[in-house]
């Protein structure tokens, strides 16, 4: 880790400003950025520490949308009466990443922001190849050790897969990221690899997530967030499926029914394919196996991450099946 | 200088059956000592200490798996901020070569623990010392260093890898396997794998070195104070005495830290260079590259049996990785040539070099992967002969150990799978595979045997009875978690006469009396007895003085009718004097009695001591002599496995075990437990993950390289079914810390098949193999 200077912005118009100069990166809860600092993968000039920003922290849900601050912490996100009400698929995703510490310490808008767990992408001194790291420079993990990377939205340029479990949740309910001046889809805040893999999210400079809006639905009130993985608990998901389901008065035919997919792509992926070839249908489990095939058109695997096209249809089938169990 | 004693440190437990006298005595349930300390954070590790004028190292390693360092240029380095020296190759001041742990003498003049030529990826090929740790980071980070690579070979499956080097000691054979095999009406022959694995201790490893003119002391997490002192005073040619390690806790060993390795050189050489102390600690992921797991395995099981399920064969061959530059020999027959009565055995055994790090111990070398060749290929039997799986072990049952021809010192195996099913409830077990399920899940129900050998060695300790009556017990013996501290406590408290918490035991100073490696699960065995020795001459010199001396208020009672217990010296009908310990020593003028006890033979010279405590080469066979010494343990496991995901859960874990007597259950069972839990780490996640380009290991932290979390771990019961084995050693124990691991990566894998119908020979059983 290098020598960098530490900054502690006293207002969101100061943050935003001290994060807009050359070399300066916002500090959250730190879980990402200093792990990335040991690695050698994140090197700031000046960190500037947003911890202590006032009213950045603050959690509002009522039936029709819930309010996130940037600085709520995962843990407290988790456990809101109000989230685990109107949107459960939330409070799963949180509770199941990371670790009883690392959620305490997170932040929301960090964990939106958390990097691929990609190892070439994590070990400079290794691998020089990176084009994520040094755009130009090649893509390490392409035909090396694939089983964790992605199998959706990949490019020439880089199969890197986004691993957070928040933002797969999110994307599922059509929330937004509110970023100052700008609020934008969470679906259009990150972005494809393409041929540009270092930029991942649709932030500028000067920008900061302030906060994240999700409104609230009938499916959203209805969801879960199943997270299939090698160990029970602490680990980034094999594939992972944030479902809402809205049933019409017969209590059998869909009306509403939303699918992101999380650990498979290179984004957090909503299946929308999936939600169209379901809404009128009445739901069955053959119909939902048939239906949750159509999550991975289009997907690619690298050799040892093929496992994922199988397994994902499945996560996501069984997310639907188990809420349709839940009348 | 670290002590323990009891006092304060034993919390009763409502589930307690005896009261504290009795917890205290050998045998009892007393909390670990230690706990306390570690539990508060009072505990200090090895490399927490302060020192004045500490100096920070930091390791450079190789980014290739083969060829050459070219050159190194270090120019931006050395001016960078704060650093105070950077070693190279060239650079580093000349260290001796230095015996093995076998006791064989070094094969080269000088060691360079920095490498010219690079074998493995994450090689030590520089070192960086600067005032901070940043520093040093900072400054490591600008070495240049650039290669001629040669090809590298990654693993076993790796073409060039080839057949590898036959190893004739591993050879057993008797009958004629090939012969009863190619008669035999069933046959099964199937190949099992293990990865390669990481002990991945909390601790990483790391040490302070200190020169105060020709002494050097080292704080270094250690299982072997003695061994390692040895290789540092033969590194930097200084006297034995002149060496002093400390180790007062260690956060985990699990094998790998009873070897002084290359960045303890480095650490220790930079520290004389520069004359100021110097810490070196390394990196999680140097932590996978400067010393090694166990090494990845392939193994082929034969077996030829009759109708009857008796087995009439066995050929068993087996391959272990090791490095281009260094031997590593898993014995991977151990377990296949003991568990079951064969007539006919053949087993063969070579090792195939890559570019690794070499190899080393991770808990039961050998047995562990051994057990899971022949504990999965007896389930195939069974299975392909409708036989229970319990019973086909039942069936082939080894009343003596077939291969040395000698009867068992105690095998109490068939008393651990009766006592484990029953609490299973094996008999409810329905034998088709799939036809146990609950929802989406498979239900599996797995069996399998483990065992390992009784090691054994001689010890010493030193045992003081003090004015005020307490007792002190000095050894150079170390405590990781396994409970030396308190066992040691409980047997100088029992065999005195004293409560438990009046004893203080000091460990991990190489300044106490020698002792040898805290490995082979055989620390226990050998500690309690020196122990036990010096106590009972402690004693004697007690009660003798009791007797003898004409203070003393038993003058002129005979020594035999005196009792000791509880602190207090009495005649035993309590119609003569009453007196405390410390009383008798007041009276006869004496401020304390200090005994030295050894189990080592009688006619031992010095140069047989120094041996016996600094290598490994005057361990005692476990089949010297009349008897064939092992623990034993059977697994009951269930696993549910998800029909759609693959992913396999352990729901419960009944194992029961023959570790002989027990010194403190509490302590075994929770041994037993950390084995078992190892066991479910090996058989479901761990698995070391090598780009096959760059010859790297690129899981190389824990949060990739995985171990199991508390919610992959159910309700383990373990079982108890040992016996005092007096041939195995003084106090009746056998081995506890290893056992429980043998055995469990079969009783998954079996449960695995028992669920799905799907075989897997190939561990780890991650949800990919079973989808
Ligand atoms: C071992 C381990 C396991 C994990 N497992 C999981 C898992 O299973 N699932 C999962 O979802 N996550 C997991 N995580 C990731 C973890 O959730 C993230 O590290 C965490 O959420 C990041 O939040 P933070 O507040 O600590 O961010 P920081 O580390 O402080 O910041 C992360 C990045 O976001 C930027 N940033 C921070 N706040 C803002 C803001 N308001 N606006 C713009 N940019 C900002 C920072 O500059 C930095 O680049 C794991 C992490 C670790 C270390």
């Amino acid at each position: 880790m290098r020598d960098f200077s530490y900054v502690r912005a006293d207002s969101i118009e100061a943050a935003r400003k001290a994060a807009a100069l050359p070399g300066a990166m916002l500090l959250a809860g730190g879980t990402t950025l200093v792990d990335l600092a040991k690695c050698g993968v994140a090197q700031p000039e000046t960190v500037v520490d947003i911890t202590h920003l006032k009213g950045l922290d603050t959690i509002s849900v009522d039936a029709t949308h819930a309010t996130l601050g940037a600085l709520a912490k995962m843990s407290h996100v988790a456990d809101h009466a109000g989230i685990k009400s109107h949107f459960p698929a939330v409070s799963e995703a949180l509770w199941q990443a990371a670790s009883a510490q690392l959620r305490n310490m997170a932040t929301v808008g960090g964990n939106l922001m958390q990097r691929t767990r990609c190892p070439y992408f994590r070990d400079p001194s290794n691998f020089s190849a990176c084009n994520k790291r040094e755009p130009g420079s090649g893509c390490s993990a392409i035909g090396g050790v694939t089983r964790g990377h992605a199998v959706l939205g990949t490019s020439r340029a880089c199969i890197a897969m986004y691993p957070g479990d928040l933002a797969t949740a999110l994307v599922a309910f059509d929330a937004t990221v509110h970023l100052g001046q700008r609020v934008l889809k969470v679906d259009d805040f990150f972005l494809q690899p393409g041929d540009t893999p270092e930029r991942e999210h649709d932030i500028r400079a000067g920008e900061m997530i302030t906060a994240i809006e999700i409104p609230g639905s009938a499916a959203a009130r209805r969801s879960t967030y199943l997270k299939v993985r090698d160990r029970q608990s602490y680990e980034f998901a094999a594939a992972s499926a944030a479902v809402g389901l809205e049933l019409e008065t017969d209590g059998r035919t869909i009306r509403d029914l939303r699918v992101a997919l999380g650990g498979v792509a290179t984004k957090p992926w909503r299946a929308r394919a999936v939600e169209e070839a379901l809404k009128g249908k009445v739901l069955d489990e053959d119909a939902v196996r048939k239906a949750s095939g159509l999550a991975m058109e289009g997907a690619v695997d690298h050799g040892a991450n093929h496992y994922k096209i199988e397994l994902a249809p499945r996560v996501v089938a069984r997310a639907i099946l188990k809420l349709g169990e839940t009348a | 200088m670290t002590a323990h004693n009891i006092r304060h440190a034993n919390t009763r437990h409502a589930d307690s059956r005896h009261g504290d006298a009795s917890d205290g005595a050998v045998g009892g349930r007393l909390s670990r000592v230690d706990g306390p300390a570690k539990i508060t954070g009072a505990a200090k590790y090895a490399f927490e200490q302060q020192l004045d004028g500490l100096a920070h190292a930091v390791m450079v390693e190789a980014t290739i798996a083969a060829g050459t360092v070219r050159a190194i240029d270090t120019r931006a380095a050395e001016t960078a901020p704060g650093v105070l020296l950077v070693l190279t190759p060239d650079t580093i001041m000349e260290i001796k070569g230095a015996s093995d742990w076998l006791g064989n003498p070094p094969t080269q003049k000088t060691y360079s623990p920095l490498a010219r030529t690079v074998t493995y990826s994450g090689q030590h090929i520089a070192a960086v010392v600067a005032e901070t740790f940043e520093q040093a980071v900072a400054a490591a980070a600008l070495v240049e260093v650039s290669y001629d690579e040669t090809p590298a070979i990654v693993d076993l499956s790796d073409p060039k890898a080839g057949d590898g080097i036959p190893i004739d000691a591993m050879t057993k054979e008797w009958g004629d396997a090939e012969a009863a095999f190619a008669a035999a009406p069933l046959r099964i022959c199937a190949a099992y794998n293990t990865q390669r694995e990481y002990q991945a201790a909390m601790e990483p490893h790391g040490l302070i070195a200190r020169w105060q003119g020709e002494e050097l002391t080292i704080w270094e997490p250690s299982q072997w104070l003695d061994g390692m002192a040895r290789t540092y005073a033969e590194w930097f040619g200084v006297p034995f005495e002149n060496v002093r390690l400390v180790s007062p806790y260690i956060g985990g060993g699990f094998g790998s830290k009873a070897l002084a390795l290359a960045h303890s050189a480095v650490a220790a050489a930079s520290a004389k260079m520069l004359g100021r102390p110097v810490k070196l600690v390394l990196t999680r992921p140097q932590n996978f590259t400067s010393y090694g797991g166990r090494a990845a395995t392939r193994q082929t099981v034969t077996i030829g049996a009759g109708r009857d399920g008796k087995i009439q064969s066995i050929v068993h061959r087996g391959v272990n990785e090791t490095a281009i530059d260094g031997m590593w020999v898993e014995p991977l027959a151990s377990v296949t040539s003991i568990m079951y009565a064969t007539p006919n055995f053949s087993s063969k055994q070579n090792v195939v070099r890559v570019n690794t790090v070499v190899p080393g111990a991770k808990r039961a070398p050998g047995e562990n992967p051994s057990a899971f060749g022949i504990e999965s290929a007896i389930d195939e039997l069974a299975h392909e002969l409708g036989i229970d799986p319990l019973e086909m072990r039942l069936i082939n049952y080894a009343e003596e150990d077939p291969e040395v021809n000698k009867p068992w010192s105690t095998r109490q195996l068939r008393e651990a799978f009766a006592a484990g099913a029953e609490r299973f409830g094996w008999a409810r077990r329905t034998p088709k595979p799939r036809s146990m399920r609950d929802g989406k899940q498979l239900i599996g129900w797995g069996v399998a045997a483990g065992t390992y050998p009784v090691r054994r060695a001689y010890g010493e300790a030193v045992v003081r009875i003090l004015a005020d009556g307490s007792v002190e017990v000095e050894s150079s013996s170390i405590d990781m978690g396994q409970g030396t501290y308190t066992i040691l406590a409980q047997t100088a408290a029992e065999t005195v006469g004293v409560p438990a918490d009046d004893v203080v035991v000091k460990l991990g100073d190489s300044r106490y009396p020698r002792a040898g490696v805290a490995g082979g699960s055989r620390l226990a065995g050998v500690m309690t007895g020196a122990v036990y020795k010096a106590a009972t001459s402690a004693l004697d010199q007690l009660v003798g003085l009791a007797i003898s001396d004409p203070r003393s208020p038993f003058h002129a009672l005979q020594a035999n009718t005196l009792v000791v217990a509880n602190g207090r010296i009495t005649a035993p009908r309590g119609d003569g004097p009453d007196v405390s310990v410390a009383e008798l020593l007041a009276s006869v003028g004496r401020d304390r009695i200090e005994a030295t006890g050894d189990t080592m033979p009688a006619n031992s010279t010095a140069e047989d001591r120094y041996k016996n405590y600094t290598t490994i080469a005057t361990s005692v066979p476990h089949t010297e002599g009349d008897y064939s010494r092992h623990s034993w343990c059977a697994h009951f496991i269930e696993v549910r496995v998800d029909e759609d995901f693959g992913t396999v859960r352990v729901s419960r874990v009944v194992s029961a075990l023959d570790s002989g007597r027990l010194y403190n259950p509490k302590l075994a069972e929770s041994q037993w437990k950390g084995g078992i839990i190892m066991g479910i780490g090996q058989a479901l996640l761990e698995e070391g993950i090598v780009d096959r380009r760059h010859g790297r290991i690129v899981n190389n932290n824990l949060a990739d390289y995985l171990v199991p979390t508390n919610a992959d771990i159910p309700d383990i019961e373990v079982i108890s079914v040992g016996i005092p084995d007096l041939h195995s050693s003084v106090l009746g124990g056998k081995g506890v810390g290893e056992l429980a691991i043998v055995g469990v990566a079969p009783a998954i894998a079996n449960a695995v098949f028992h669920a799905t119908g799907k075989r897997v020979r190939d561990l780890p059983i991650t949800l990919e193999k079973l989808i």
